[in-house]
C-alpha cells in the first residue's frame, strides 16, 4: 500500500511567526522523501500538517488525491515514527505493535500473529512479551517502526527518527530503514538535520531553510547542483567565489569561470565549488596558493587556502595525501570547471 | 554522639506529639473497667466485643464504608476526566480552569456543607446517605483532580498522539492509554478520597439525617459521656484510615 502526496502551497503561521511561508511539493508513491534542514526550518511542522497533528493555515494537502485539511490524525492513511517513539510502557511489545490493529478491530489471534511479523521485520522475533523499558534505545526504535507500520498505512512519517541513536547504531540503521521502505513499499517521508543521512537514505531529498524549500530532488542532483547558496552550504563544505556577468560568463579575481550564462550583462552571481573539485593538476588554474590551515584525514588532507591572485577569500580543499601541502607552503591549484555551479546573487 | 542524641531526642518528642493521642485513645479501648482515664486498670477485649456487637455502630460502619468508596470512584473518575482535558494546555483557559478546579481545597467544610444543605433545600432534596455522598464528591473531586494532573506529564501526551495515530478513539484513548499509564495515581487519589470520606464529621452531620455514617454515630455516643467503648470504635475507624494511607504510600513508592 502506498499513495503519492501532493501538497500545494502550504502556509502555516504562529501568531507572528511564519513556520512555513509556502510549500509546494509533489512525492511520488513509493518514494524515500527526506526532509532536511536546519531546527527551526519548518520541516517538523510540515511533517505535523502530514500526519494530521496540526493544520495548515493556508493551502491543500492531498494523499492519494484526497483532501487531508481538517482529517484527524486517527482517520488519515499515515502513521508516524515519533522522535521519542512514544511506546505504550504498559503494554507488551507485541500489544504495541498490534495497536493500530486492534483500533481496526482485527481479532486478537489475527493480530498477534501480525505483531510478531512485524517485529521479525525489524529484526525483534520473539522478544514481543518484553515491555517496552526492557529495551535499548536502537530496539525501542525498531518497535516504534513496526508499530507504525503494522496497520499497512499509504504514507510512513519519521520525525528524526535515528536523532536519539549514536553514530554507528545510526548508520546501520538508516541502511535498515531504506531496506524496509524498499519491502513494505509504502512512502516515506523522513525529516533530519543530518545532512549525510538524508543523502545516504533519500530518493528524493528536501533542503528546507526559514519555513521555504531552498532545493529538492535527487541527492546527487541537489549536491552536484544546488539551486541555491543555503542549499549548497547545508549539504557540505562549498566554496564560493563571488562574480560578475561579462559576455555571458562569470569574470572573477580568478578570471572567466563556470558554465555559459544567459543572465544580463553586470549580474551579480557565485560560483559554487566542493573542495573535493580544486585539485593540483589540470583545470582552470587559481594560481600559487598558501596553506594556512592542513588536518590529516587519513583519505585526504583537508587544507585551508588562500589564493596569491584574492588574499581575502579562503578556500577549502581536499588534497591527495601524497602531496606535500604544510602550513605556509606554496603550491599552485586548479578547479575542475565542469563541477562549478553558477547562482544568481539575490 | 551529642548530636545523635539531640536529634535521636527530636525525633521520639514529634513522633509522640503525633501518636501519643492515638496512643492512649487504642490503649485504654482495653480498659477493663468503666472508664477510659488512667489508672489503666488491666486488659480486656469487652468493649471491642461490644462495639462488634453494637448493631447502629455496625450499620454506621456499613454506611461509611458505601459512602466512601462510592464517592470516591465517582470523585476519581471527576477529576481524571477534567486533568485530562486540562493537561496539555488542549483547552484554552486551562490555567484558570485549573486555579477554579483546585481553589475549593481551601474553603472550609463547614462552609461547603452549609452550602449543599441549603442547595438541597432550594431544591426539595431530602436528606440521606446519598447527600453525604454528594458532599464528599465535591469535597474530594479537587483533590482528584490535582493528583491525576500532575501525573499526565509529557509521556502520557505523547502516547496519546500515538494512540490517535494508530487509529484510536478519544474514548479508547483515554480508557486504553492514559488511565493504564497513571494507575497509580488514580489508586492513590482513590485511596486518599477513601480516607477522607471515611474521616469527615461536619458534612456528613448537615447532609445526613436517619442512615448516618461511622464518625455521626460515634458523636452521639459522645453525647452520653466517655467511655472505653468509644476508645474502641474510635481505634477502629484510626485502623481503617492507616490501612488506606499505607496503601496509598505503597502505590505512590512503586511508581518511582
Amino acid at each position: 500500500m502506498t499513495a503519492p502526496i501532493d501538497i500545494v502551497d502550504v502556509t502555516k503561521r504562529y501568531g507572528d511567526a511564519m513556520a512555513l511561508a509556502g510549500v509546494t511539493l509533489g512525492i511520488e508513491a513509493g518514494e524515500y522523501c527526506v526532509l532536511v534542514g536546519p531546527s527551526g526550518c519548518g520541516k517538523t511542522t510540515l511533517l505535523d500538517i502530514l500526519g494530521g497533528f496540526s493544520d495548515p493555515t493556508g493551502g491543500a494537502v492531498r494523499i492519494d488525491g484526497r483532501e487531508m485539511v481538517g482529517v484527524p490524525a486517527a482517520r488519515r492513511p499515515t502513521t508516524t515514527v515519533f522522535q521519542d517513539y512514544a511506546l505504550f510502557p504498559h503494554m507488551s511489545l507485541l500489544d504495541n505493535v498490534a495497536f493500530g490493529l486492534r483500533m481496526r478491530g482485527l481479532g486478537r489471534s489475527r493480530r498477534l500473529a501480525r505483531a510478531e511479523e512485524m517485529l521479525e521485520l525489524v529484526g525483534l522475533a520473539g522478544a514481543g512479551a518484553k515491555r517496552p523499558t526492557a529495551l535499548s534505545g536502537g530496539q525501542r526504535q525498531r518497535v516504534a517502526l513496526a508499530r507504525a507500520l503494522a496497520v499497512e498505512p499509504d504514507v510512513l512519517l519519521l520525525d528524526e527518527p535515528l536523532g536519539a541513536l549514536d553514530l554507528n547504531l545510526r548508520r546501520a540503521m538508516q541502511d535498515e530503514l531504506k531496506a524496509i521502505q524498499r519491502r513494505v513499499g509504502a512512502t516515506f517521508v523522513h525529516v533530519t538535520h543530518d545532512q549525510e543521512e538524508a543523502m545516504a537514505i533519500a530518493d528524493r531529498i528536501v533542503v528546507m531553510n526559514a519555513g521555504r524549500i531552498e532545493d529538492q530532488g535527487p541527492p546527487e542532483r541537489v549536491y552536484r547542483r544546488p539551486a541555491s547558496r543555503f542549499a549548497a552550504a547545508f549539504l557540505g563544505e562549498m566554496n564560493f567565489v563571488p562574480g560578475v556577468v561579462q559576455g555571458g560568463r562569470a569574470m572573477t579575481v580568478f578570471g572567466a569561470l563556470g558554465p555559459a550564462t544567459q543572465l544580463p550583462e553586470g549580474a551579480r552571481v557565485t560560483l559554487c565549488a566542493r573542495p573535493e573539485h580544486l585539485r593540483p593538476g589540470a583545470g582552470v588554474s587559481l594560481g600559487v596558493v598558501r596553506v594556512i590551515e592542513a588536518v590529516f584525514q587519513g583519505m585526504h588532507r583537508k587544507v585551508t587556502v588562500l589564493p596569491e591572485a584574492a588574499p581575502d577569500t579562503p578556500l577549502r580543499a581536499r588534497l591527495p595525501v601524497g602531496l606535500a601541502a604544510d602550513v605556509g607552503d606554496l603550491i599552485t591549484l586548479a578547479l575542475d570547471a565542469e563541477h562549478l555551479t553558477l547562482l544568481e546573487d539575490t | 554522639m551529642m548530636r545523635f542524641l539531640i536529634c535521636a531526642g527530636y525525633m521520639a518528642l514529634l513522633y509522640g506529639f503525633i501518636f501519643l493521642p492515638v496512643g492512649v485513645l487504642a490503649l485504654y479501648s482495653f480498659q477493663d473497667g468503666r472508664f477510659p482515664i488512667p489508672p489503666f486498670q488491666g486488659f480486656s477485649l469487652r468493649w471491642h466485643i461490644e462495639v462488634l456487637g453494637d448493631s447502629d455502630l455496625m450499620a454506621a460502619l456499613a454506611h461509611s464504608l458505601m459512602v466512601a468508596f462510592a464517592s470516591s470512584a465517582v470523585a476519581v473518575t471527576l477529576g481524571f476526566l477534567a486533568a485530562r482535558a486540562v493537561a496539555g494546555g488542549r483547552l484554552p483557559g486551562a490555567r484558570a480552569i485549573r486555579a477554579a478546579l483546585t481553589a475549593p481545597l481551601s474553603v472550609s467544610y463547614l462552609v461547603i456543607g452549609l452550602g449543599l444543605l441549603a442547595s438541597f433545600n432550594l431544591m426539595g432534596q431530602g436528606l440521606s446517605l446519598s447527600t453525604v455522598a454528594v458532599g464528599h464528591i465535591v469535597i474530594n473531586t479537587p483533590l482528584c483532580f490535582a493528583i491525576c494532573a500532575a501525573a499526565i506529564g509529557p509521556a502520557q501526551m505523547a502516547a496519546e498522539r500515538a494512540a490517535r495515530d494508530l487509529g484510536a478513539s478519544e474514548l479508547r484513548v483515554m480508557w486504553l492509554i492514559t488511565a493504564p499509564m497513571i494507575l497509580p495515581a488514580l489508586l492513590a487519589a482513590f485511596l486518599l478520597s477513601v480516607t477522607f470520606s471515611w474521616d469527615e464529621f461536619i458534612i456528613a452531620f448537615l447532609l445526613s439525617r436517619f442512615d448516618v455514617t461511622l464518625p455521626v454515630e460515634i458523636w452521639s455516643l459522645l453525647r452520653s459521656g466517655l467511655n472505653p467503648k468509644t476508645n474502641a470504635v474510635g481505634s477502629l475507624v484510626f485502623m481503617v484510615s492507616a490501612v488506606a494511607v499505607l496503601g496509598v504510600e505503597l502505590t505512590m513508592m512503586r511508581r518511582r
